[in-house]
């Protein structure tokens, strides 16, 4: 089934999708938002691009499987615990620190925040794996 | 340290989504992470039991505001048995699983289900034990649906549906426990329940629990999922679920009944003890009319499941150290004789008693290695199974639990009768005519070898294995230990 | 509103074994759906819904009356993502079998052997 509209929209609504994604994780430390919700938008923003142009096109303008994507999350989340290990602290310790401090653009990054990419990165593969195997028939 | 089997897993499973096409990279480094994962699991057994209870506060959050590790005698026990059991898949498999399910993932989801169950096994807060609990299962979701034939898919459908449901009965309990007493750390729960005079509505949540984790561990009314499903992946995964999952169900029975039972002991030591008896009869009655290899061991571990619920039921120091020891065998010996059906049935081509026969003569070592652990499971000495009853049986004539030691007794005549069954009929028995004759791979013999010498040393070395097994059980009847040692009073 | 809330577990847990004992084999999917909101609302209701009871700190004066307790929403939160990962299996196996089988019935998943 092609519909030349879903195609011109799934087009132009997916770099769009990925960005505001990118937000809701960033967003997610100290308002609604985070890893999960970004990770859902993130894969459904690439099934949307599927629904429009099918499964094989939509992986091959993907860098990585779903799969690696899977990886990449968890070990992000994995990485994340052991910088605390390696700074001599308990594994998982919230480690912060703060970028351009003092500016306007100041900003706060820490250890969670990685997990959250890994959880981020690790549902969009999930989420992919799942609908693009239900999706090609 | 206390980390690492949950790490160590995590780690492995990363590298193998990884380098996924490269199958024979992804064998040797299975085989090897699981070697590691044994040798931590050893270490932190020595160092448990040389400086007692190990605690970690993941994260720098204090019990009982974060999250806890925990390590006693029964969870380092726990940890050992089922990494060594990890190493023994680990050579069976590539001689067994097809190359197509070895590619479809079936390495990093092996280390998935390792995770789950080692975080089970060590963690200290109910919830992280709920999380720990889904990573094990959805792991096990996906192995067993693995390459996807129908036969695997209508048991999957049965056993994806009756564990999503004991996992809601689970969070419920969660919820109402939370909001009867406000905390989820483990320590201060029991804590709480001794210092607290009367918590209304706590016997409903301890109930729900007790439903979930009986589903989880295929106790009776709740065990008819099991068989169902159990025989339709190929054996090496069968015989890790037969290993390690429904055991995770039977800790967790252990380590709440220790900590949280503390109201209304008389109806929860008879309830269980039917519970206990029931099982284990009806498990080895329903055993003794099967045909297929893979259905009686099923059947074999429900009955078996009872054993330990059992001691559970008991509860005395000799009891308890009773079923721990009964669970290390049964985790050795049933995984063992689930090998041993792959072997035949990559012998002659079939699991089904009907079409097989005259193996013996055919391949005496085959015979041999279905003869140690079925006759370990059945209880002749010095095997370990004769010492895991007479363990079970001692206590419960000690602590005068006569009834439920009668019928422990007789259910171990019935388990001789069933895998006397297995033996005349595959082995025994004249070979029918048309016998396929298919050529039994080298790895899987050698893991089957490997863990038949376990189950042999397990047996001989019983006085040392019992002692530990004793200071476990202390720890579980005594579960102050516990407490002061996670709060760190 | 802790009534109404109570009731509607209660329908929702209801609706879910309705559809869980239904032969189809997509009803079942959608029971199972159910079963999880049913429990997630459940673990918001009886973890408590009121403000005035935050996490550890319990009838400090002045300090706790605006807080609401944030650990039943963040289990609830675990638990949905737990949720999502099974439903979507579920759903991948059920489709699997119908392309396999050919059949949504569930009566055909009991073994003629």
């Amino acid at each position: 089934m092609e519909s030349v509209i879903l195609q011109i929209a799934a087009r132009h609504m997916r770099p769009l999708l990925v960005i505001l994604s990118l937000v809701v994780l960033y967003r997610g430390h100290n308002e609604p938002g985070g890893g999960f919700i970004g990770g859902l938008m993130l894969g459904a923003a690439y099934i949307l691009f599927a629904m429009g142009f099918g499964v094989q096109k939509t992986q091959k303008s993907i860098p990585v499987s779903p799969v690696i994507l899977t990886g990449i999350g968890l070990l992000l989340a994995l990485a994340s615990g052991l910088i605390a290990v390696l700074m001599g602290h308990v594994f998982m310790t919230g480690e912060w620190t703060t970028l351009f401090s003092g500016t306007s653009f100041e900003l706060k990054l820490g250890t969670p925040l990685l997990f959250d990419l890994g959880v981020y990165f690790t549902v969009a593969g999930m989420l992919m794996l799942v609908m693009f195997s239900i999706m090609e028939e | 340290m206390l980390v690492l089997p949950i790490l160590l897993p995590l780690f492995f499973m990363v590298v193998l989504i990884f380098t996924r096409r490269w199958l024979a990279f992804q064998q040797i480094f299975s085989l090897l992470a699981t070697v590691i994962l044994t040798f931590f699991s050893a270490m932190l057994l020595i160092d448990v039991q040389q400086n007692g209870i190990a605690t970690m506060q993941v994260g720098s959050w204090i019990a009982p505001y974060g999250i806890t590790l925990v390590a006693d005698l029964l969870s380092a026990i726990m940890l050992v048995t089922v990494a060594f059991i990890g190493v023994v898949i680990m050579i069976y498999s590539p001689g067994f699983i097809d190359k197509g399910r070895q590619s479809a993932g079936y390495y990093p989801l092996a280390f998935g289900l390792l995770m789950g169950v080692n975080g089970a096994f060590i963690t200290g807060d109910i919830f992280n034990l709920y999380v720990w609990y889904e990573v094990m299962l959805t792991s096990s979701f996906v192995l067993i649906a693995l390459g996807g034939s129908a036969e695997q898919l209508r048991g999957s459908i049965k056993y994806v549906t009756i564990n999503f449901v004991a996992s809601i009965f689970f969070v419920a309990a969660i919820g109402i426990l939370y909001g009867l007493t406000g905390t989820l750390n483990m320590a201060d729960l029991a804590y709480k329940l001794r210092t607290i005079d009367h918590i209304p509505y706590i016997n409903s949540a301890l109930m729900l629990f007790f439903i979930a984790f009986s589903i989880k561990s295929a106790l009776f009314p709740f065990f008819f999922w099991l068989p169902a499903s159990y025989h339709t992946p190929p054996i090496p995964i069968t015989a890790l679920f037969a290993g390690t999952l429904t055991k995770v169900g039977i800790y967790t029975m252990f380590r709440f009944y220790s900590l949280f039972i503390v109201e209304n002991l008389v109806f929860w030591k008879t309830f269980i003890i039917v519970i206990a008896g029931l099982t284990m009869t009806i498990g080895v009655l329903m055993a003794a009319s099967q045909y297929d290899i893979r259905k009686i061991l099923s059947f074999h571990i429900i009955s078996q499941v009872g054993y330990m619920v059992m001691g559970l039921g008991i509860f005395t120091v000799g009891g308890i150290a009773g079923a721990i020891y009964f669970t290390i065998h049964n985790m050795l010996s049933k995984t063992n004789t689930f090998l041993a059906g792959g072997l035949v049935y990559q012998r002659s081509g079939s699991y089904d008693l009907k079409h097989l026969g005259g193996l013996y003569k055919a391949s005496p070592l085959l015979a041999l290695l279905f003869f140690i652990p079925a006759m370990s499971l059945a209880g002749i000495p010095p095997l370990p199974g004769f010492f895991g009853k007479f363990f079970l049986i001692k206590g419960g004539f000690e602590a005068g639990d006569y009834v439920i030691t009668g019928v422990a007794i007789l259910v171990g005549l019935f388990t001789l009768f069933s895998m006397v069954k297995i033996w005349n009929e595959a082995y025994w028995k004249k070979e029918p005519e048309n016998i396929k004759h298919g050529r039994v791979s080298r790895r899987a013999i050698a893991a089957t070898s490997l863990l038949a010498l376990a189950v042999i040393l397990l047996g001989l070395f019983a006085g040392p294995v019992s002692q530990i097994t004793l200071e476990a059980a202390n720890q579980v009847v005594f579960p102050e230990m516990y407490i002061n040692a996670v709060l760190g009073r | 509103m802790l009534f109404l809330l109570a009731i509607l577990v209660g329908v929702l847990y209801g609706a879910a074994v309705y559809l869980l004992l239904r032969r189809n084999i997509f009803k079942l999917v959608l029971g199972l759906i159910f079963l999880g909101h049913a429990t997630n609302l459940l673990l918001f209701v009886a973890g408590g819904l009121t403000s005035g009871f935050p996490a550890f700190l319990r009838n400090v004066p002045g300090e706790t009356e605006r807080m609401a307790d944030p650990l039943p929403q963040a289990l609830i939160l675990t638990a949905i993502v737990i949720g999502l990962g099974v439903t979507a299996f579920a759903l991948v196996l059920v489709y699997r079998f119908y392309s396999v089988t050919k059949t949504v019935d569930l009566d055909e998943l009991s073994e003629n052997e």
